[in-house]
């Protein structure tokens, strides 16, 4: 059994489509990522998932039961951290965590130890009994994911863990995140605009565009798809013809391009082919003066998968912009 | 049953914690019926309209003022429930049942914040009934409302009300007359509200409805001074009913077996009964999302 599976799953906001027919499935332990531009359909996603709202067609099981026919079965499996910030703040964080335990039935002394562990957890032990207002956005942020974690879900939805916080804050919500898989062993489904952080924290990606899946993968085989790696050369003065035709024949390389004192060089794996490629030169009496290897990021998966790049927004600025307002008006 | 009710408990206390800890919103809510009885009732007298001046009295004769006062006492009787009632008693009882008007209009607003905020969501994800939601913000609007109705009738004393208490059972009469009344107006605000997805219009809204619903009912003059359409309208406000029995169970001193206190109380409790489920059904349609 997957711990999540979506079959051909549809979300229509009057003329909008939010989400269109998107399948996939999350294996348990797996940290999941839905990458894609704001108004991709991520969060409708996440809301259907979590049985906020009902999908206009397709299913879903989550920890296999279904969305629609069971959805009390549903939400004591799952916790969420939405993108927004719903801790009180007239609360403290002990508070808070209480709350939680409360509304999923968790006994006031079983929730007394969990609350305990999970504010180690995050690290905010110190700051139980101070309420909320006084704590910065990333505590709250920690206090949020924990609060998720009182009932102890198999499965936990992250809508944009990061959206708006620095980059330490960032870099520390994802070792928090990691923590979480690693010592509960909790399957976690997220949502991200930002790259780096699918590729540094993802197990598994799927782009999404306008509602639609467009791939789903590993980070590294999506960025080896684009084809290979870029390794570039400042090189003395090459005989093109004959060095050009020598790396081609390297076992790895996809393509060459020569300058007069510049070889560049696309390969897969290119941290292997790399060696190779330098001892080549050498072994024509070329010198080499200098070496960068690029690794392609999901940027450019993204740019090859869509034709856009995540952030580049103009041109379909209105168009995007027409979507956000017809599904936020739908959500709330 | 029990896990409903800790997850009742639980929505309630995070309301009224939020409550207790922001004194200065517990005062603003307070300081206005506090105006009312203070202003209005302490300046127009309306008991004391039959009061005849010292000098007039001296000019008349005793038969005549004896049949004057006779006559006095007999309307004020008839329109107030005792000819030794004060004005100022009168207007301060009323205010113990129309602050819990001003505490039980935020309950719909509460929803909207919860809403704006995402908390909604987050409830409407944790695994509880969706009626634990709304009555865990009319229980939380009853333990507001009462509290600050007890804190309006200590300092109504403290500035000269006179109470007239038969016993202990007949205060918790008023109490529980309290009680009802904060489940009839928070779950009327919040059926009415429940779809309502902007807090301005909770605002619009509940400013709409709080004056009409003070004037329609017998809290700043009795239902028989009334023309007899207002009547019709008071008869159905919730409001006149709770604080008809506050101002039986409190001022008149109505013995526990006070045929007009146990009608008033039955009318309420039906009218809480309804307005609740009514709450819950709008409230579950409407948060149950397409």
């Amino acid at each position: 059994m997957s711990a999540i599976e979506a079959h051909g799953l549809r979300k229509v906001f009057g003329e909008i489509v939010a989400v269109d027919k998107v399948s996939f499935a999350v294996e348990e332990g797996e940290v999941f990522g839905f990458l894609g531009p704001n108004g991709a359909g991520k969060t409708t996603t996440i809301n259907m998932l979590t049985t906020l709202i009902r999908p206009t067609a397709g299913s879903a099981r989550v920890w296999g039961y279904d969305i629609v026919d069971e959805p009390e079965k549903v939400r004591e499996v799952i916790g969420l951290a939405p993108q927004e910030l719903t801790v009180d703040d007239e609360l403290t964080g002990y508070e808070n965590m209480m709350l939680h335990a409360a509304l999923y039935h968790v006994p006031k002394e079983e929730a007394r130890v969990r609350v305990k562990e999970i504010l180690e957890l995050m690290e905010l032990e110190r700051f139980a009994n101070k309420k909320v207002e006084s704590y910065s956005g990333g505590m709250k942020k920690r206090l949020e994911i924990g609060c998720s974690l009182i009932h102890e879900p198999k499965i936990l939805f992250l809508d944009e863990p990061t959206l708006g916080l620095d980059v330490q804050t960032r870099a520390a919500i994802w070792n928090y995140i990691r923590t979480l898989v690693r010592e509960r062993g909790v399957t976690i489904f997220m949502t991200t605009h930002y790259m780096d952080e699918a590729d540094n924290l993802c197990d598994r990606v799927a782009i999404i565009d306008y509602g639609r899946i467009k791939a789903i993968d590993t980070p590294s085989r999506l960025k080896s798809s684009i084809g290979g790696d870029l390794i570039e050369l400042e090189v003395s003065e090459i005989n093109g013809l004959v060095i050009g035709e020598r790396l081609r024949a390297l076992p790895g390389v996809v393509d060459v391009v020569l300058d007069s004192e510049r070889a560049v060089v696309k390969a897969v794996r290119g941290e292997e082919v790399l060696p190779a490629v330098i001892s080549a030169l050498i072994r024509d009496g070329v010198s080499v003066r200098r070496v960068e290897m690029k690794k392609p990021s999901l940027e450019e998966v993204f740019l090859s998968l869509t034709g856009r790049r995540l952030r580049d927004e103009n041109g379909v600025k209105e168009e995007i912009t027409r979507r956000n307002i017809a599904i936020r008006r739908a959500r709330s | 049953m029990i896990a409903r009710a800790s997850e009742i408990g639980a929505i309630a206390s995070r309301e009224v914690k939020k409550w207790y800890r922001s004194p200065i919103l517990l005062f603003m809510t307070t300081i206005q019926p506090l105006l009312w009885m203070s202003l209005y009732g302490k300046a127009f007298n309306l008991t004391g309209l039959f009061r005849i001046p010292e000098d007039i009295l001296k000019q008349l004769p005793p038969e005549s003022t004896a049949r004057f006062a006779a006559i006095a006492n007999e309307i004020l009787s008839r329109f107030f429930g005792a000819s030794d009632i004060d004005f100022f008693s009168y207007i301060a009882v009323g205010m113990m049942g129309v602050i819990l008007l001003f505490t039980s209009m935020s309950s719909g607003l509460s929803i909207a914040w919860d809403r704006r905020l995402g908390v909604l969501n987050k409830l409407l994800v944790a695994p509880i009934s969706r009626s634990s939601i709304i009555l865990g913000k009319v229980i939380s609007a009853i333990i507001r409302g009462v509290t600050q109705s007890l804190l309006v009738m200590l300092i109504g004393l403290a500035l000269g009300m006179r109470l007239r208490v038969s016993g202990p059972v007949e205060f918790l009469i008023a109490v529980l007359a309290l009680a009802l009344l904060g489940a009839s107006l928070s779950s009327l605000i919040i059926s009415v509200t429940i779809r309502l997805k902007s807090w301005e219009y909770h605002i619009a809204v509940s400013n709409l409805l709080t004056l009409p619903l003070m004037f329609t009912s017998s809290a700043l003059y009795p239902v028989t001074l009334m023309p007899e359409w207002l009547k019709t309208v008071a008869a159905i406000n919730p409001l006149t009913h709770g604080i008809e029995v506050l101002r039986e169970a409190l001022l008149l001193g109505a013995p526990l077996n006070s045929q007009a206190m146990l009608g008033h109380l039955l009318i309420l409790t039906v009218f809480a009964s309804a307005a609740t489920l009514l709450g819950i059904y709008l409230a579950n349609v409407a948060l149950r999302k397409t």
